[in-house]
């Protein structure tokens, strides 16, 4: 147990936010307080001057192409968000997220900009939007099968010495390459969109136990939890 | 008769309208309704309309004695094969009400055909069906009628101002709603303005508070604003033309590019109702919420624009106790039940306020077909936490999805694995004999629960 408070960041949800992507967030925190930690919540509106750099957890999520490139806009007027990495922070990208932590994403409309830069990942528009249930084998230790939607016109390449969060077993994930996300030290990014965290408690909980520091005592199962992944696993469509 | 004599026919009421001064920016006036189009169909086109009507209502009276469902869909569809054009003959002379936005359509479009029915013979397809064959059914169904209320899909609206230019269309809201297959709001609010563009002569009644519907209807030149607060505001932060975060004040909010709040022409002020020139109504409605009243102000606001006197369109709408079902107290497998629809974060915002105001036990039914979306990330964006100490029990084939999010929001429930019957079991008998279950459904559930229902 710890005397502080773990701060988690939900960064600018007003521009990333789009398809529930919240639910990150309330499922971090409620797995803290369920174990004894204290949890606070820090929504970061585009509106605010920067982003403070003293947070354990940060959360992008998804959104639209204008509002992603506001989002960009936002994290590049001051470094918050770099500094914090440089002092251990965990990032958690989701969907659009994943393109706003990355090297570069080209959006529908053909522009090409530089993202943050603290994941090796470049993304271009596919053909065709990838909609549909999503499962991949955990690349991180202690992260079995994640299953999640994925909805997203984008298609990431790794740099060379990026590893991915998963390995595609059904859906589109990065693309052609069979991979899904990313994993640089302690960001992640993933197209797994929305609440994903709320379908993989193992990923949660790994991220949670690299923001405090320790081990994490296990909780008890769900058995709602269990019997909705299991079923989720079996969509095929 | 074909596009460009109606719109010639508008432009003449244009002309009229503009004489007043062009150098005022547009504010609300009184539309006097055109006298109708003049025809110029052949005698062969009037013949091929003749049948393919005949053989829609002959399939429309084949699907209700077989009982597969209320037939307008089918009706329509027939019809329309035989005469593709149909569309553009029914609507020919007659004044045609559109209602679109994410919630609200078919209520809406409840209270207008209502309204409407105060000047004269009016239909609608307030039955949901909100797609061309849906229309084309709903106007068969009276043919001597000369006012329509349909309730369009918001991706469709396009569609129908390709087609004809409607004497209104009303602009309820715009947020998000099954992104995997209606797409991001951006290209609906591009669609909407795209759509409006091209009937420069037609009312737009349109949403003052909604910055979505502000971008999608400001350029237009025939604009009534009305305004009724705007409760679900998570996809109201930023300016839908440039990203920015919105200045707020109160219920005023503007952006640097240049896009603001317009002066609203009606008002919803708790239960009244405020118009131009100051007047005023009682807007004390059977239908509950606010969401009702600012339904209502749409529908007499575009009544008015139809030439409708405020006063019987507010008597009119008054008088609806429900929507195709919403907001019914019903029957349903020997329970009292009242059905709520919730079909998206916004709605399940305005019927969680409406559970608020008691205690029954609530039944939460969520599907993912096709017409829901497969998607139901947006469990998360709603405050579930807000029913803590409540008597919950899910349902539906999403009920593991909500069961898990509700457990997230430390509001026990019980999961109905076998189905809505097995939960309503359950919520009656947990609540006071006297009064009934609420069931908030979303699309497909709701829908599903509406055609099993039994009259109390
Ligand atoms: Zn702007």
């Amino acid at each position: 147990m710890t005397e502080s408070t773990v701060r988690i960041a939900l960064v600018v949800p007003d521009l990333l936010g789009t398809y529930g992507d919240r639910g990150n967030a309330l499922v971090l925190a409620q797995r803290l307080r369920w174990r004894g930690y204290a949890a606070e919540i820090v929504t970061v509106l585009s509106s605010e001057a920067t982003l403070p750099e003293t947070c354990e957890i940060y959360l992008l999520g998804g959104g639209e192409d204008v509002a992603q490139q506001a989002a960009v806009d936002f994290l590049s007027r001051g470094d918050g968000l770099h500094r914090a990495v440089a002092s251990g922070a965990v990032v958690l990208g989701v969907c659009g997220g994943l393109q706003v932590l990355g090297t570069a994403f080209t959006t529908g409309d053909g522009r090409t900009r530089a993202g943050l830069g603290l994941v090796d990942i470049t993304t271009e528009p596919g053909g065709r939007r990838a909609i549909g249930e999503l499962s991949t084998r955990g690349e991180l230790a202690g992260v079995g099968t994640l299953t999640g939607f994925e909805n997203h016109l984008g298609r990431s390449r790794l740099g060379e010495h990026t590893r991915p969060l998963g390995t595609v077993l059904h859906g589109t994930g990065n693309g052609p390459d069979g991979t899904e996300g990313a994993v640089s030290g302690r960001v992640v990014c993933t197209y797994l969109h929305g609440p994903a965290l709320a379908r993989n408690p193992e990923l949660a909980d790994v991220l949670l136990s690299w923001a405090v520091g320790e081990r994490l005592s296990p909780l008890p199962e769900f058995p709602e939890l269990t019997e909705l992944r299991e079923r989720r696993l079996r969509v095929r469509s | 008769m074909t596009n460009t004599t109606r719109q010639d026919t508008r432009a003449g009421q244009h002309r009229r309208d503009e004489s007043c001064s062009p150098a005022r920016p547009p504010r609300w006036r009184l539309v006097p309704p055109g006298g109708p189009p003049t025809e110029h169909a052949s005698p062969l086109r009037r013949v091929r309309t003749a049948l393919a009507v005949a053989a829609g209502r002959l399939a429309t009276g084949a699907s209700r004695r077989l009982r597969l469902g209320s037939g307008g869909i089918i009706g329509g569809r027939v019809a329309l094969a035989l005469q593709p054009d149909l569309l553009d003959e029914l609507v020919a002379g007659k004044h045609v009400v559109v209602v679109t936005g994410t919630n609200g359509k078919t209520t809406t479009t409840h209270m207008v055909a209502e309204a409407l029915r105060a000047g004269g013979r009016s239909v609608s397809n307030a039955t949901g069906a909100n797609m061309l064959d849906g229309h084309v059914a709903a106007l068969m169904g009276d043919l001597g009628a000369d006012r329509a209320a349909l309730e369009v899909d918001e991706l469709h609206l396009a569609q129908v101002t390709e087609r004809f230019a409607p004497t209104a269309i009303l602009l309820l809201n715009l947020s998000r709603d099954q992104l995997d297959r209606v797409g991001e709001i951006r290209t609906v609010e591009a669609s909407l303005r795209a759509a409006l563009s091209r009937v420069p002569r037609t009312r737009v009644v349109a949403n003052a508070d909604d910055p979505n519907i502000v971008s999608a209807a400001a350029d237009h030149p025939e604009v009534t604003w009305v305004s009724g607060g705007c409760r679900w505001k998570h996809d109201a932060l930023n300016c839908p033309r440039c990203g920015a975060f919105l200045h707020r004040e109160d219920t005023d909010w503007h952006c640097a590019c240049g896009l603001r709040r317009p002066h609203p022409d009606w008002t919803v002020a708790t239960t009244e109702l405020i118009g131009p020139d100051g007047l005023r109504e009682q807007l004390s409605l059977p239908l509950p919420g606010q969401v009702n009243r600012v339904n209502a102000a749409f529908a007499v606001a575009a009544a008015s624009a139809l030439g409708t006197p405020v006063r019987q369109a507010v008597d009119r709408v008054r008088a609806l106790r429900q929507a195709h079902g919403r907001y019914e107290r019903v029957l349903l497998a020997g329970h009292s039940v009242r059905l709520l629809l919730a079909k998206n974060p916004a709605s399940w915002l305005e019927m969680l306020d409406l559970v608020a105001e008691n205690e029954r036990p609530l039944v939460l039914v969520v599907n993912s077909r096709e017409a829901d979306g497969y998607d139901v990330s947006w469990l998360w964006d709603i405050d579930f936490e807000r029913l803590a100490g409540r008597t919950v029990v899910v349902a539906g084939e999403r009920a593991l999805d909500l069961a898990v999010r509700l457990r997230y929001a430390e509001v026990p429930c019980e999961v109905a694995s076998t189905g809505v019957s097995q939960a309503l079991r359950w919520a009656a008998s947990h609540g006071r004999n006297d009064e009934p279950v609420e069931v908030i459904a979303n699309y497909t559930a709701f829908r599903d629960l509406f055609s099993k229902r039994q009259r109390p």
